[in-house]
């Protein structure tokens, strides 16, 4: 195999597995928010509880992720130096920032969060909770930032010798997609934290163990669960009219979108035959169409208006792409139930419903992984979208001898930290929001 | 101060002070995860040493991480070409602040595998301490690198005895920063023994930093008639001297002022011998990475000058506020 090939495994073997902890991070950041605002406004010891638990949780998700990220922050140097050489201007000052204005933040709180509880007064403990929810969220802002320039490039000149340029940080950092792209992986984040409290809490409620703490814990979850997928859709779909405009080939893909027509369909489930340059599936007559601007006869352009070298793997944009929307579809429905079930006052004793909740935990990672897929994998073959290919980027003095010892050292180590991960997080939620 | 140079030097500085404030505060973290099994005793004892870094130790190393971005931004040419050229050296670094990182989370939450967990704090620590040492001296003393600004040794170049010198020295440094801290944070017999491993850490460093610095003015002629390398050399054994006499009589917090001041000599003198090459050449100094021939454009050091001058104050300042918070000894409720 070339080194190419096996550097571009390795990162997305590597930031695949990283973005597994991030994910939960943000959205367990938010519920410590919310469970200790309404401690310190409550009183009340079963705030305090779910807290302490999360805060516990936490503890080992950061650290995970701390980990994991740190070698994300190497790789652009180990095994990308021609990307950063290019994208020094542009690229190097978003890191630098991020660790500035946010890491530095999260890392420094989320210490008085895991262990200041017996050490600072209620207040300062409420403030380490919020600004481990900042910083933890400023530190997403930084780091999608950088990803959709490499989306969405602006704010920069290239140079006589090929060198890009950064003439306007302003415009580089609020690049066309970031916005969109930051609401869209913020909301991932919320959802995958949503059904993991709602699961941690059904498990717990149906067991009849921890009494009022997994009453309230499920409450927070649900709503939290109701809410979100809600809010997500919408902004997926603004996200989804951001990639039509600006990255009309990746949009394409990911409706395996061939001709430039009006009218074009919406497959809600379906199989691209690259070969032949047809998409093979159920789906609604001009609905992709009228997504796009409501008006189910707009012109969607289609893969062959551009030339083939500019392709991504169609089917592999196209699957991933909806096994994300159909798990968002499932998220929103899941919510809703679970909101009904609460309105009514039935959630605490609805065992068939909170029977499944446990196992739906992994699925918000699935489809966050999957968008993921969709975004990175529909780029190609550019690292950066239209100015510079991924088989240019690549390390020239890295061999492929050299990645193929880090790849099996990163898949060994990675599956040891799967694997503790997985059972002390489970050992954590049997302990419960009881446990000292 | 629209001249670039001003911007590189800037820049160079900057680095210099985000790497100076990882080694001094990574460094006495790693220090007392590669000192546990030396310093503590039972289980109790090795609880109270890691619950003393515990809340720290994570922010401390946004230090590492800041500066690699910053080096990045300011000095992509020197980022790239280390980083990819070291590669094998660097999966190490990784695999080492890996383990480093999650042993003492594993540690608390699996019991059962506590004394594995404790072998990868102890090897994460001093691993890493030793090679960030040793990338140092590569990039101080010189390795081949080719015209297109790209590594051209090997990964064994990398660990000929001046760039080990480097990395002994900085694990010295790192190992004393641990004791001194673990005196500064603990009672009774671990302090004791904590005391005990200082005393004879001093010595080790005398030794390192007296050879360090007379293979530094051997090696660099340039250092002769640089003031900034006399302060080094003075701060440094003024540090030694301290701490020789506060050991004695025990007090509890000079020791880890003393280690900091004996370490920033050692940076010091470093980044003196250094300036302004980013990564010199061996193979002849037109080859050398330097601080003109490796940076991003003036806006952007411009714009990262703006965001460092205005953030890393307020870094510095809730780092303070939150290291005041844990301050005194670490007491049993600290623990995980």
């Amino acid at each position: 195999m070339d080194a190419l090939l096996l550097a571009r495994i390795q990162f997305a073997f590597t930031i695949g597995f990283h973005f597994l902890f991030p994910a939960m991070t943000l959205g367990t950041a938010l519920v410590i928010l919310i469970s200790e605002t309404l401690h310190l406004m409550k009183k009340d010891d079963v705030y305090r509880k779910i807290t302490d638990f999360f805060a516990r949780l936490l503890g080992l998700i950061f650290v995970v992720g701390a980990a994991t990220g740190i070698v994300m922050e190497f790789s652009f140097g180990t095994n990308w130096s021609q990307y950063s050489r290019t994208v020094g201007d542009i690229f190097g000052p978003i890191l630098a920032a991020e660790g500035v204005i946010a890491f530095f933040l999260e890392s420094v709180f989320v210490g008085v969060l895991i262990f200041g509880r017996k050490r600072v007064s209620p207040k300062v403990y409420w403030l380490a909770a919020l600004l481990v929810f900042i910083g933890g969220h400023l530190s997403a802002f930084w780091i999608i930032v950088a990803n959709s320039w490499m989306q969405t490039p602006a704010g920069y000149e290239i140079d006589t010798a090929g060198k890009i340029i950064l003439t306007s940080f302003y415009d580089a950092v609020f690049n066309p997609s970031m916005i969109a792209r930051f609401s869209h992986t913020v909301l991932a984040s919320w959802i995958t934290c949503a059904v993991m409290v709602s699961g941690i809490a059904g498990y717990y409620v149906r067991k009849g163990l921890h009494g009022e703490t997994a009453r309230t814990m499920l409450k927070i979850g649900i709503i939290l669960l109701a809410i979100t997928p809600l809010i997500q859709l919408g902004a997926a779909h603004g996200h989804a009219i951001q990639v039509i405009d600006t990255q009309p080939v990746k949009a394409a893909a990911m409706e395996g979108h061939f001709k430039t027509g009006r009218g074009a369909p919406l497959y809600v489930i379906g199989y691209v035959d690259e070969g032949n340059e047809k998409t093979y599936g159920i789906y609604i007559p001009k609905f992709f169409s009228f997504l796009y601007n409501f008006d189910f006869n707009s012109e969607i352009k289609g893969l062959k208006d551009f030339p083939k070298e500019n392709w991504p793997p169609v089917n592999v944009v196209f699957q991933s792409y909806h096994i994300m929307v159909g798990l968002g579809m499932f998220f929103i429905t899941l919510g809703l139930l679970g909101m009904w079930l609460l309105w009514t006052g039935k959630i605490y004793t609805a065992k068939w419903y909170l029977f499944w909740l446990p196992f739906f935990i992994p699925l918000p990672h699935l489809a966050h992984e999957s968008g993921w897929i969709t975004a990175e994998v529909g780029r190609q073959p550019w690292i950066i979208y239209g100015l510079m290919k991924t088989a240019d980027a690549a390390s020239v003095v890295v061999s492929a001898g050299e990645i193929v010892f880090s790849l099996v050292m990163f898949a060994l180590v990675y599956l040891l930290l799967f694997v503790m991960f997985v059972r002390l997080f489970v050992k954590i939620v049997k302990q419960g929001p009881a446990a000292p | 101060m629209e001249n670039i140079q001003n911007f590189q030097i800037l820049w160079f500085v900057l680095i210099f002070i985000l790497l100076l404030g990882y080694a001094l505060l990574d460094g006495f973290d790693m220090g007392v995860g590669a000192l546990l099994p030396f310093l503590g005793g039972n289980k109790e004892e090795k609880d109270t040493l890691i619950a003393s870094i515990g809340p720290v130790w994570d922010g401390n190393e946004v230090w590492l991480i800041t500066g690699g971005g910053a080096l990045f931004a300011a000095f992509p040419h020197a980022y790239a070409t280390a980083f990819s050229g070291f590669y094998l050296a660097m999966m190490l670094v990784l695999l080492a602040l890996i383990f480093r990182a999650v042993s003492m989370e594993f540690r608390a939450n699996d019991p059962a595998r506590a004394g594995l967990w404790e072998k990868a704090l102890v090897g994460g620590s001093a691993l890493a301490a030793l090679l960030f040492g040793v990338a140092l001296g590569n990039v101080i003393y010189g390795v081949p690198l080719t015209d297109k600004m790209e590594y051209a040794g090997k990964f064994f170049t990398l660990l000929r005895p001046v760039p080990l010198l480097f990395g002994v020295a900085g694990l010295a440094a790192v190992l004393l920063q641990g004791a001194s801290w673990a005196v500064m944070k603990t009672e009774g017999e671990l302090q004791e023994r904590s005391f005990q491993a200082v005393r004879v850490l001093m010595w080790i460093n005398v030794i390192t930093a007296l050879v360090y610095f007379v293979v530094l003015s051997v090696t660099f002629s340039r250092l002769s008639g640089n003031v900034l390398f006399y302060v080094a050399v003075v701060l440094t054994f003024a540090g030694l001297i301290g701490l020789f006499f506060s050991a004695r009589k025990k007090n509890d917090v000079a020791p880890f002022w003393e280690s900091s001041f004996s370490f920033v000599g050692l940076f010091l003198a470093a980044g003196a011998a250094q300036f302004p090459n980013l990564i010199a050449a061996s193979n002849g100094p037109n080859f050398s990475l330097t601080i003109y021939n490796s940076s991003t454009g003036l806006y952007t050091l411009q714009v990262m000058a703006v965001i460092a001058l205005i953030g890393m104050p307020i870094v510095i300042g809730y780092t303070i506020f939150v290291y005041r918070l844990f301050k005194g000894k670490t007491r049993a409720d600290d623990h995980y």
